[in-house]
Order: structure tokens, then sequence, then C-alpha cells
């Protein structure tokens, strides 16, 4: 699955990683929901951790479409509220 | 898909395909969208001159405070020397509040070359998509049936209208953050315009609004401790002094 990370660039994940970023995912709207700033941070930077580390990063000159897009990763908590509500990015 | 990922990529594919509908055969579609993406990069790259520009002003600025931090710290020990306690104390207290904007300035501008740095890496990136589109659209035009080639080219353009959506996206997001900056740093011009020190009988008078916020942005302390040293260095010695200018404050 490609997965960009907003502002940042497109990354090749395997599929087996998928179920983490969905619980990732789950936990952020919980942490947004709870008003529980340092608990989303810590959890949005272990998404994009993941993505990061266990994704290998599309060359430049791909033009394929990403299945999934990350916002940026200086995202702010107000508009993390924006983004992180009922399923998630990742539906689940 | 709900979220930034839905809405993000919705956008992106409305466009393109409005872009096919209004066109009748692809190899018109494919030169449309290349045309419309090399006006797009001329664009980011404006944007990253606009980020510069901002940059040199807040550096300009920051080199202003500068020269007012120094003017002040002259113009206090003036005072000092002259006896006039009070004044000092003014001038340094003003000198505190503008070493603590000076501070958040000089952060800025490091994180706007910060930013600086990641849009160039944007742009070329989104240049290398470009370029990779002209190359496929040339292989398009040649090889496929006019059916075939529609839903190639949506592919091919898809791809690059996600990147230069995201260029967009990081370009508003610096933006956003310079205008932040413009509007501090013209705050702090102001108050460093008003506060200059000019005139020391003006100052004598104090208690003004921006008097009253410089004072907040400092400690008294730290004052105190300037105006010790200041006085050790003039030769003053003890702190009687406060004393004689006492019924002015």
């Amino acid at each position: 699955m490609i997965v960009r990370i907003s502002t940042e660039g497109q990354f090749e994940v395997e599929d087996s990683s998928v179920d983490k970023l969905n619980e990732l995912d789950n936990r952020c709207v919980e942490a947004v929901e709870g008003g529980d700033e340092a608990a989303f941070h810590a959890t949005y930077d272990e998404m994009l951790e993941l993505v990061r580390s266990h994704g290998k990063e599309l060359e430049d000159d791909d033009l394929h479409e990403s299945a999934l897009i990350l916002p940026p990763p200086d995202l702010t908590f107000e508009e993390a509220g924006e983004q992180f509500t009922g399923e998630g990015l990742i539906p689940d | 898909m709900p979220g930034i990922g839905g809405r993000f990529s919705t956008v992106i594919k409305s466009k393109v395909s409005k872009m096919l509908d209004k066109a009748e055969d692809p190899a018109e579609t494919l030169d449309y969208s290349y045309q419309k993406q090399l006006e797009s990069l001329q664009n980011v790259k404006k944007g990253i001159a606009d980020v510069v520009t901002s940059k040199k002003r807040l550096q300009m600025q920051s080199d202003k405070l500068e020269q007012s931090v120094v003017k002040l710290d002259t113009q206090a020990r003036q005072a000092l020397a002259a006896g006039q306690e009070d004044l000092a104390r003014q001038a340094l207290e003003r000198k505190q509040g503008l070493q603590a904007e000076l501070q958040g300035l000089d952060t800025q501008v490091t994180q706007l070359e910060e930013q600086q740095a990641k849009l160039t890496d944007s742009e070329k990136k989104l240049r290398s998509k470009i370029e990779a589109f002209r190359t496929k659209k040339e292989v398009i035009k040649a090889q496929y049936s006019a059916a075939e080639a529609q839903v190639r080219i949506s592919e091919a353009a898809t791809g690059v209208g996600e990147e230069m959506a995201d260029v967009g996206l990081a370009m508003q997001r610096a933006v956003d953050k310079t205008e932040n900056m413009k509007a501090r740093a013209d705050a702090v011009s102001e108050l460093e315009a008003a506060g200059t020190f000019e005139d020391l009988t003006q100052l004598g008078e104090g208690g003004d609004d921006i008097d009253r916020q410089l004072r907040e942005l400092t400690t008294g302390s730290q004052v105190d401790d300037e105006m010790a040293k200041m006085r050790a260095e003039l030769g003053t010695g003890s702190a009687d002094a406060p004393q004689i200018e006492e019924g002015k404050a």
C-alpha cells in the first residue's frame, strides 16, 4: 500500500503494517476525543515512524497515487481535531 | 476513506476528471495537463522566493533590534554616569524586553530557513514527477487507443496532481508560519520604534503602554544585576544612588 506523509513524501508500506497503522490511527482518535494532547503527539509520531521505518520511499519520478495520506508531521493538536474523528484516517 | 486522505484525493480526482471531460482527444489532454503542471511549478518557485524575501526582512529587523539593544545599553551607561538612576533603569528594562524579542525572532528565522530547505526539496520532487509525466505522455500518445489512453492519463495526472497538492499544502503551511512571524516582527518593530530612547526627558515620564509591556517581559532582578555591574564599571561604588532619584519614580 502506498502511504503519503503530507509535506514529506510517499512510502510503499507492506500490507502487514496496515493493521498496526489502523490501531495507532484509532488510538489517535481516542487521544483527540479525550483531549490528551501529549498522548496524541506520541501516538501520531509512532504512526509516522512506522511508515518511515517500515516503508520504502518511492522514487521522485514515480507517478503512483497514494492509498492513504497522513497529515503533515507538524500537525497541531487543534488541526488533529479536524482529522482524527470517527473511524480516523483508516476506516475500520 | 474519511479524514484528510479521503478529501484530499477526491479533490484531485475531481479536478482531473473535469479536465478530461473538457478535452476531446487524449493527446490534447496530455499536452494541456503538462502545461498546467509547468505553470504550477512556476508558482512553487515564486512561493519559495516569497519565503526567502520574508526571511531577509526578518533578518533585517533582527539586525535593527540588535542595534537598539547596543544603543540602550550605551544610554543606560550615560544616564547612570550622570546620576539619572531612573532613566538608566528604564533603559535597561527596555533593553531586556528587546533582547527577549530578539531571541524569539532569531529562532523564527532559523525555522524559516528549515521551511525553505524543505520547500526546495519538494520543488525538486515535483519537477521529477512532471518530467516523468512528460516522458509517459509521449508513450501514451504513441502506444494506446483513445479509451485506454484516457485511463492511463488519469492515473499519471492524478499522481502528479497529488504531489502538486502536497507541495501546495507545504507552501500554505510555510506561508501561514511566515505571516505569524511577520505580524510578530512588526509588533516588535513598533515597540522598538516607540521605545528607542531618543529623548531622555520623555522617558523620564515613563508609564506608557510600551513601558508597561516591556517591563512585563523583564524581571527586576536582571535589571538590578546589570545596574550593579554598570555601577562597578563606572566606579560609582555603593548602591546609595537610588535614593536620590526615588522621588521621581
